[in-house]
């Protein structure tokens, strides 16, 4: 995983939840674009279309409660999204999307501080955001040592598969 | 240590955990839904060869039950075929009903259990002293290979209930009022156990119904000390021998709170958030489009009886929709029995197979830009129900059944001691 990210921002409120991150009527679809272009529809239909590769979620408290549906992650990643930034998230999703390898940041106070369209510089691994325009940093917290470790192998499935071949 | 400690200390081979903690604990039960069919090819995706214990894995169809398009008909052909590869045990189809309310029905959930399952609200598990958790896919594939699962042991917060409810105040109005109090990220990664004289003698279902509900306040898992009427249930039911685990004297919760709630009046969570919560007399009248009761909160027999007790002999507004769907088969059954279901369809109430389609705009009961639910599930998001136009208020189903009669959201307690409106 890269270490350092560079995006423009798109802010959010708080308690985004899982059906408007991905709402329930498309969770049928399976194909990855597809399921990518109506992430988060339930906010705005526009978002996902407008997406650039790259840039970067940023939202209030309590990220992603609700369901536990995969298809939230999934659909963030598949618009591009390369990580999300929030003053908290909720417990299923922060695990769904460590999972899946979409690192996700704990800053608290982050969404009032930036703006639609704001650059951004994200460490990963420090957990540090820097404001390109003024070269400010904000510090988020380290992301935790399993996480870091799912993450750093690309997501669980690689983890997993290396640990099942040790074991035979 | 606390019970929920212990489970996991159990379950992780160890004598003693302690919070913040990774621990690897093996999975006593896990399900999946047929929301997920990508545990199938995460599964795969992950070298999987044959699932770890056919006796300790379900698929249950209760998102699409039965199929709705197509593609629904293409997941549950595909879970299917995967179920009869793996020769699972129990398999749940489309004639069964909710996760939440069939497996404790088939006695695979009793105390001490760890119970996972690709739904949120599998902390409902709480209520039979098992620690019952919600996860993605992908984890979910890692259980159906190794049969383990890790967990960082949470800081337990103790939430007390004490008083007895006036007549008409049903569980759900309980926990209405504390996600009210508490908030929908009042417990975000925190265990939440429910203790208090009212959890003391609360029945098996109005158990249930506190546990489904502790995900919305951002709980991993949610606890209570089985009392008799938990031990009269799954003692006739379980299917493996089972320990009850219980909390030290000397524990100390990371947090308490402590409610009466011998006041308490109906309650509802108005658009768009489980924590907007008031009283139903604070709220202006609002016009209703549709009404509905089910799911794995508000689709049990008691649920169902507390609605046909308000409906019996009358007939619903003739301008709202009253959609009735069993938790289950075995409460449809239960519910034809006592004529409670005759009773809605009188009415005037349209039944649907058990399933939970609705709740999440899956299946039936959708609604269009502008309509107004009233409904005994469990959340209220931005378009969780059909359009995002669309504004969804939860209640208890004894207020929806009111609510359908009138044609406004009612306090059922109003309608029963004054007949405020009077009714045909």
């Amino acid at each position: 995983m890269e270490d350092k990210l560079r995006g423009k921002v798109i802010v959010l409120g708080n308690n985004i939840d899982t059906d408007q991150i991905y709402p329930g009527r498309f969770l049928e679809l399976v194909n990855p674009e597809e399921v990518g272009s109506h992430c988060l529809a339930g906010v705005d239909e526009n978002i996902a279309k407008n997406f650039r590769k790259g840039d970067v979620i940023v939202a209030g408290t309590n990220f992603g409660c609700g369901s536990s549906r995969e298809h939230a992650p999934i659909s963030l990643l598949n618009m591009g999204a390369s990580c999300v930034i929030a003053d908290s998230f909720a417990r299923i999703f922060f695990r769904n999307s460590i999972n899946l390898g979409l690192p996700l940041i704990v800053c608290k106070g982050i969404s009032s501080r930036l703006n639609d369209g704001d650059e951004i510089e994200v460490s990963i691994k420090e957990g540090t955001v820097t404001l390109v325009s003024s070269g400010e940093v904000l510090n988020g917290e380290k992301i935790g040592e399993y996480a870091m470790k799912i993450l750093n192998a690309g997501g669980i499935k690689p983890l997993f598969r290396a640990k099942m071949k040790e074991q035979q | 240590m606390h019970a929920i400690e212990k489970i996991l200390a159990k379950n992780s081979g160890k004598n003693v955990v302690k919070t913040g903690e990774i621990v690897t604990a093996k999975i006593d039960f896990a399900e999946v839904n047929d929301l997920y069919l990508q545990t199938i090819y995460s599964f795969r995706e992950m070298n999987g060869k044959k699932v770890w214990d056919k006796e300790r894995l379900a698929f249950v169809f209760d998102h699409y039950a039965p199929a709705p398009t197509i593609k629904s008909a293409q997941i549950h052909k595909e879970m299917r075929e995967f179920a009869n590869e793996n020769d699972l045990t129990y398999h749940f189809d489309i004639n069964a009903g909710v996760c939440h309310q069939v497996m404790p029905e088939a006695g695979l959930i009793y105390p001490g259990a760890i119970v996972v399952a690709t739904d949120s609200h599998t902390t409902t598990h709480g209520a039979f002293g098992a620690m019952g958790t919600g996860v993605g896919a992908t984890d979910m594939a890692t259980i159906m290979i190794s049969g383990e699962l890790w967990f960082r042991v949470p800081e337990i917060i103790e939430i007390r209930i004490d008083g007895t409810p006036k007549e008409g105040v049903m569980p759900k109005d309980v926990v209405l009022y504390l996600m009210g109090k508490i908030k929908a990220d009042g417990a975000v990664y925190k265990a939440i156990d429910f203790t208090g004289s009212y959890i003391e003698q609360l029945d098996v279902p109005g158990r249930m119904v506190l546990c489904n509900m502790a995900v919305e306040m951002g709980a991993k898992t949610a606890y209570m000390q089985p009392n008799q009427k938990v031990l009269d249930y799954v003692n006739k039911r379980a299917v493996r021998p089972f320990e009850v685990q219980c909390t030290d004297d000397d524990f100390v919760y990371s947090e308490c709170h402590k409610f009466d709630i011998s006041d308490l009046t109906p309650q509802v969570a108005v658009p768009h958030s489980v924590d907007n919560v008031f009283s139903v007399d604070e709220v202006e009248r609002i016009k209703v489009n549709q009404c509905f009761i089910g799911t794995c909160t508000g689709g049990r027999t008691e649920d169902i009886k507390a609605a046909a007790d308000i409906l019996r002999g009358k007939k619903i507004s003739d301008n709202i929709r009253l959609i009735v769907i069993p938790a289950s088969t075995e409460v449809m059954m239960e519910c034809m029995k006592n004529g409670y279901l005759q009773d809605c369809i009188n009415a005037g109430a349209a039944i649907s197979t058990p399933g939970c389609g609705p709740c999440l705009s899956a299946h039936e009961g959708v609604l269009a830009p502008g309509e107004v639910c009233v409904t005994a599930s469990n959340r209220n998001f931005p378009g969780r129900m059909g359009s995002n136009k669309s504004k969804v208020f939860l209640a208890s189903p004894a207020t929806v059944a009111a609510t359908a009669l009138t044609g406004y959201l009612t306090n059922p307690c109003n309608l029963k001691q004054e007949e405020l409106w009077k009714i045909n």
